[in-house]
Order: structure tokens, then sequence, then C-alpha cells
């Protein structure tokens, strides 16, 4: 067994080869072979590879097909934009020190309760974790506890998403209304525009794409790891069993969420900008098809899944931007139809030589599901 | 002896239906019982009150004439002692038969007992001798989903076994079972019954015979006769509402 197996072993290898030769072919090698944009852009590839780990486990592995995913995100970027917001400092176009440009332009009197403590570095750094794992929290223990799961489930995730949305977008929230928090200038001291520190912020994500990926793995080899596969294909039985279903379910919506922040987080200083459209549901569903795209359930098809798609998706806007929703939708039928298993399940079957009819029957035992159970319906047994 | 569990006046109804209707029953603990009766009688209904699934509309449920089981939930009505086997079988039909017994394994529950648990050779031993008695040691690393219905009915009487429950429910299990099967099922709890309390389901009358214990009907929600099968099975009522079919 052990933590690095196989497909997990390729994977690290490559993105450890990637993470050197990036920054190597833009920093050191004469000509620049590696544009600085491109850096940029592979690093926010990296953070919705983490962001698509983070969602394949709780909708992989214990069957909470979340469609909210992306406001995790979204509050992990406004964190550590908050940050940015404050480290710009006197250097902003009112060159206020306190006020971020947008405050003083909507004439605050004085920073908000809440942006306290945002100047600080390490501060930044936890509320980077700390917000989305609480509203995870507090979201997942009235969700789990009244035993609200499948489509229902998916739909208040989506709408906890757009309300966030809608409030982000609305001046008097403090957050620089539908603009957002931009004009970041530098992060530590170092100059946010340079190829370094970018080199930097992009070694750093693929870093964090690699322990996401190991902390995962780590969750989902170990019991608990069984007692959530358990809920996401017999949740009745497994609480027969002693289990407390709601407690898993906590459990890991909150360290999906977290590290969902944390891809938030490395995201916003590499693209220079985090606004209320983060929040938008088309976004989170975006992600899970990322997931659905690269495999379920297996962790690095997920990561795989949304480099792949996301560098589609640049490419294609590039050239023809009207096509694009319509082949991500077109992309999304025919993975499910022809590739239950996700592309890494096409790769890994063609590796084994399976035949493709065995490995469709395989996948069908844990596809996608978003069938109503009956037990779901009956509102009677539904306890509090 | 001492009362291991007693139902006192329980009534549910679904929509306007009564599917248990003042229903009271007694098992004393270490006691095998079997509860026979048609299609609908509320046997299984019995079990989710028990288990904590269901909530009945009146009545009470003590354990151990302490703790009053309606105030439980599955998980709570699981962690003080009480297993149950499923008519439909059901396993994790992803996962392998070691794991599916792994996960039933008596033990902690919590969260971070599960996420730094370590399998112990007594554990491990004790994965081997259930898989040993129920003859699945062949499919071990199979997956459960793979297993033929009448090895899924073992695999579940496994993973009841596992959980080393004060109380075994055991709702049909001899259904998709050959007739030795069912005879070695039915020795199976005659050899549980005394260190444990268990409580059978069934509709096979020549496997209520060999379990060789009190038997009580069921009919519209309600306990019909109590006794002996022979004495049960002398009851008119019971002969005209069941048996005589
Ligand atoms: N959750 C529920 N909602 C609605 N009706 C239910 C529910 N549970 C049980 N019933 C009804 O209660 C009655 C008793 O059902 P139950 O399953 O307990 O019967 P049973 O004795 O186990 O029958 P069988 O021998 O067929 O298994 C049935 O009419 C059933 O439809
Ligand atoms: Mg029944």
């Amino acid at each position: 067994m052990g933590l690095i197996d196989r497909r997990m072993g390729i994977f690290l290898a490559g993105l450890f080869v990637l993470t050197v030769a990036i920054p190597y072919g833009n920093l050191a090698m004469s000509g620049q072979p590696v544009p600085s944009y491109v850096v940029s852009l592979l690093g926010k590839y990296l953070c919705y590879a983490l962001l698509a780990v983070a969602l394949d486990l709780v909708w992989g592995y214990c069957g909470i097909l979340s469609l909210g995913h992306g406001a995790f995100f979204a509050l992990g970027g406004y964190a550590m934009g908050m940050h940015l917001m404050r480290e710009i400092g006197d250097r902003g176009v009112y060159a206020n020190p306190d006020l971020p440009d947008f405050m003083v332009f909507l004439n605050y009197e004085a920073l908000p309760w809440y942006w306290h403590g945002f100047d600080m570095f390490w501060f930044a750094c936890i509320m980077v974790l700390a917000v989305p794992g609480l509203l995870a929290f507090v979201f997942g223990w009235f969700a789990f506890r009244s035993r609200v799961t499948g489509v229902y489930l998916s739909i208040i995730t989506q709408a906890m998403t757009y309300a966030l949305m809608l409030a982000f977008f609305r001046n008097e929230m403090g957050f620089g209304g539908n603009n957002g928090l931009t004009d970041f200038k530098d992060v530590l001291g170092f100059d946010l525009q340079s190829d370094v520190t970018r080199a930097w912020l992009f070694g750093l994500s693929g870093l964090a794409l690699a322990a996401g990926l190991l902390i995962a793995k780590a969750i989902t080899d170990s019991k608990l790891g069984k007692v959530l596969i358990a809920v996401r294909d017999a949740e009745s039985r497994t609480r027969f069993l002693g289990y407390r279903v709601e407690e898993y379910k906590l459990f890991v919506f909150v360290v999906s969420a977290m590290m969902a922040g944390v891809a938030g987080a490395l995201y916003v200083p590499q693209v220079g900008i985090i606004n209320p459209g983060e929040f938008s549901p088309a976004n989170s569903i975006e992600i899970v098809i990322w997931v659905a795209l690269g495999g379920r359930g297996t962790l690095v098809g997920a990561a795989l899944g949304a480099i792949l798609v996301a560098g589609a998706k640049t490419l294609l806007t590039g050239w023809l931007p009207e096509v694009w929703l319509f082949a991500l939708g077109a992309l999304f039928v025919l993975v499910t139809i022809f590739l239950p298993k996700g592309v890494l399940g096409l790769i890994e079957g063609r590796q084994k030589g399976q035949s493709a009819s065995r490995e469709r029957a395989a996948a069908r035992a844990d596809g996608v599901d978003l069938e109503v159970r009956p037990e779901e319906l009956r509102g009677e047994e539904v306890k509090s | 002896m001492s009362i291991q569990l007693a139902l006192d006046g329980v009534s549910r109804s679904f929509d306007g239906f009564k599917a248990i209707n003042e229903l009271s029953l007694t098992v004393e603990k270490g006691e095998l019982r079997a509860v026979i009766g048609p299609n609908g009688a509320g046997k299984t209904t019995m079990m989710d009150i028990i288990t904590g699934k269901t909530r009945p509309d009146t009545g009470s449920v003590m354990w151990n004439q302490t703790i009053d089981l309606t105030e439980q939930d599955e998980a709570g009505a699981a962690r003080l002692g009480i297993g149950r086997k499923f008519q439909k079988p059901t396993v994790f039909e992803t996962q392998s038969v070691e794991d599916n017994i792994a996960l039933s394994l008596a033990g902690e529950r919590s969260v971070w007992a599960s996420l730094f648990h370590r399998r112990s050779p007594a554990e491990a031993t004790r994965i081997t001798e259930i898989l040993e008695l129920v003859r699945l040691e062949d499919q071990r690393s199979d997956q459960a989903g793979d297993l033929s219905h009448g090895q899924k009915q073992w695999l579940e009487i496994g993973m009841l076994l596992a959980q080393d429950p004060e109380l075994l429910l055991v709702d049909e299990p001899a259904a998709g079972m050959t007739d030795a099967e069912t005879m070695r099922t039915a020795d199976l709890l005659r050899d549980i019954a005394g260190k444990h309390t268990v409580i059978v389901v069934e509709h096979d009358m020549e496997f209520v015979r060999a379990l060789d214990c009190r038997v009580t009907v069921l009919h519209q929600g309600h306990v019909l006769a109590e006794g002996s099968l022979d004495h049960v099975s002398a009851n008119p009522e019971v002969v005209e509402v069941y048996l005589g079919r």
C-alpha cells in the first residue's frame, strides 16, 4: 500500500519536474523559452487542481456532491486578497495608509472591524483556513444533522455560494463590491510583478497541490476513508454499525473546504484579482466537471481533470470564445457516457489492457449518482 | 434471567395505516426468539423501532430495563450493543469482503479513532476467524458487490458477528440460501444464543423449527400468539392468517 502508489508516484514526479522546469525555463534559460504569463497561467491551473482534489475528497469518497465549493475557494482568496490590499499601504491612488482605495472612494471613515489583523501575513494565513473551515462547519453541522442528502444537499450548497455572491457584490459588505480586490503590489515585500516572485508562487502552488494530494490520500487510505466510502455507498447501513455519519461528513467537508481555501489564497496573487464572480454557481459546477472528467474518487484524476479542462478553456476561449461553454457541456456529457471512470480510467484501462466493457461495469457501481432514494423522501424518518 | 428488551404498548402508523399496533413483547438475556407472521405484519418495522430508525408514536422500548431505545438514533442503538442484519442484504458493495468485516469489527467509532486506526494483530485474527466461520476466506479480497445473493447473506451475518453485539436482530437470513446453508445458519444462531440475545424473523418454517426456540407470531402489528412452534401452530387463528395459506 503506502501513501505513494504507482498512480500518485507518477503524478507527483511529473508535478515535480514541472515545478522545476517551468521556473527554470522562465528565469534561467537564455531566450526565455517559457514566457512569464505562462508561469502564472500554469500556477493558476495548479490551484484549480488543488481545488479539484478538495472536491473529490467529499464527492468521490463520501458522496457529497457539493455545488458550492467555489465559495470556499473564493473565501480563501478574499482572505489573502485582504492581506495584499493592506500591504499596498499608502502606495494606493489615494495614498491612505490604512484604508484601501475602494474604501476611501466609498467614504469609509475607518477600517471595518473584520479587516483588522489582515495587515499581518500570518493572521491572513490563519483566516485562509479558518473562514472556509468555519463556514463549512456551520453549514455542514445543520445540513448533515438534518440528514439532507443527494440532490437536496447539492441544491443548498449551490444556494450558499449564490447567496455569498450576491452579498459580496454589495459595496456595503466592505469587500470592494463588484470590482473586488485588486491592484496588489507585493507580498511579504516581494514585488508581485517580478518573475522571481511569480516563479515562487508557482512553485508554492505545486507544493500545495502535492501536500493536498498526500493529505487526501492519507485520509482516504485510513479506516476513516473506508467509513467515508461506506457512507457514500450505503449511508444507512453505516449508521447501523454505530458510526455517526454526520460527524464523518462534517470532518471531511471541513478539511475539504480548508483545502479549497488554500487553493484560493494561492490563486489570488497569481491572477492579481479576486471579485464576487468567483462565487458564481457556474464556477462551482465547473469544478464538478473537472473531477468527473478526470476520474471521480481517484484524487490524481481530479487534479488531472482540472488541468486538462482549464488548459482546454484557455486555448478555446482564445480561438473561439463563443464555443467554450458548448464544448464544456458536450465534453461533460460525452465523458459521463463513454468514460465513467474519467480520463484516468481511460489511461489506466489502456495500460492494463482491460476490456472496455468490464471497466464500464465496474464504474457503474460507483458512478455518478444523482438518484433520489425513496428513504430520503420519507420526511418522517428524518431526525434533527 | 434478566430482561434484555421490553416493548410496551408500541404503536406506529404510516399515513393512517397502523403498521405496529399496541405491540408488547419481552425478550430475556441470552434468549433465541423467532418472530413469524404474514407479509406486512410489521416484523421489519418492529426492528426499525428497536434500532432507532423509526420512532414509535406511542409506547416504550426498554433496553436492559434502564434505557429507552426510542430516544436513540441508529448509531446510538448500535453503540449500546444492538446489531442488525437486513432483510435485503446490505453490504458495502465497492469494498472488499475483508474491509466489510473490518468496518464492522467492534471498537471505537469516533472520527479520530478511525483516522488513526491501525489494525491490531488481535483484530486481524478476528477477521480471519469470522471469514472462516462464514466460509468467505477465499473471497477475502473480492469486491463485496461481486458476491452471490447467498454469499452476501453470509457476509452480512459475518458483519453482524464482527460487531459482537449484545442483541442480534436478524431479518430473513435464509432467503437466497440453499437448504444446507439454511440449516447451517440455524446452527450458527443457536450457537450464538446464550452468550448473545438473538431475534430472528423468518418465513421458512423448516428453519424456524431448526431454531427450536420460543416463537412470536405477529399479525397486523400485534402479537397474535407466543410459545413453542408446536403451540402456536396449533392455534387456529395463526393457522388462518399465516400457516394455513
Ligand atoms: N417507512 C415506511 N413508510 C410507509 N409505510 C411503511 C414504512 N415502513 C413500513 N411500512 C408499512 O408497514 C407495514 C409493515 O411492514 P413491514 O416491512 O414491517 O412488514 P414485514 O412483517 O417485515 O413483512 P415481510 O414479511 O414482507 O418482510 C407494511 O404495510 C409497510 O408498507
Ligand atoms: Mg420484513
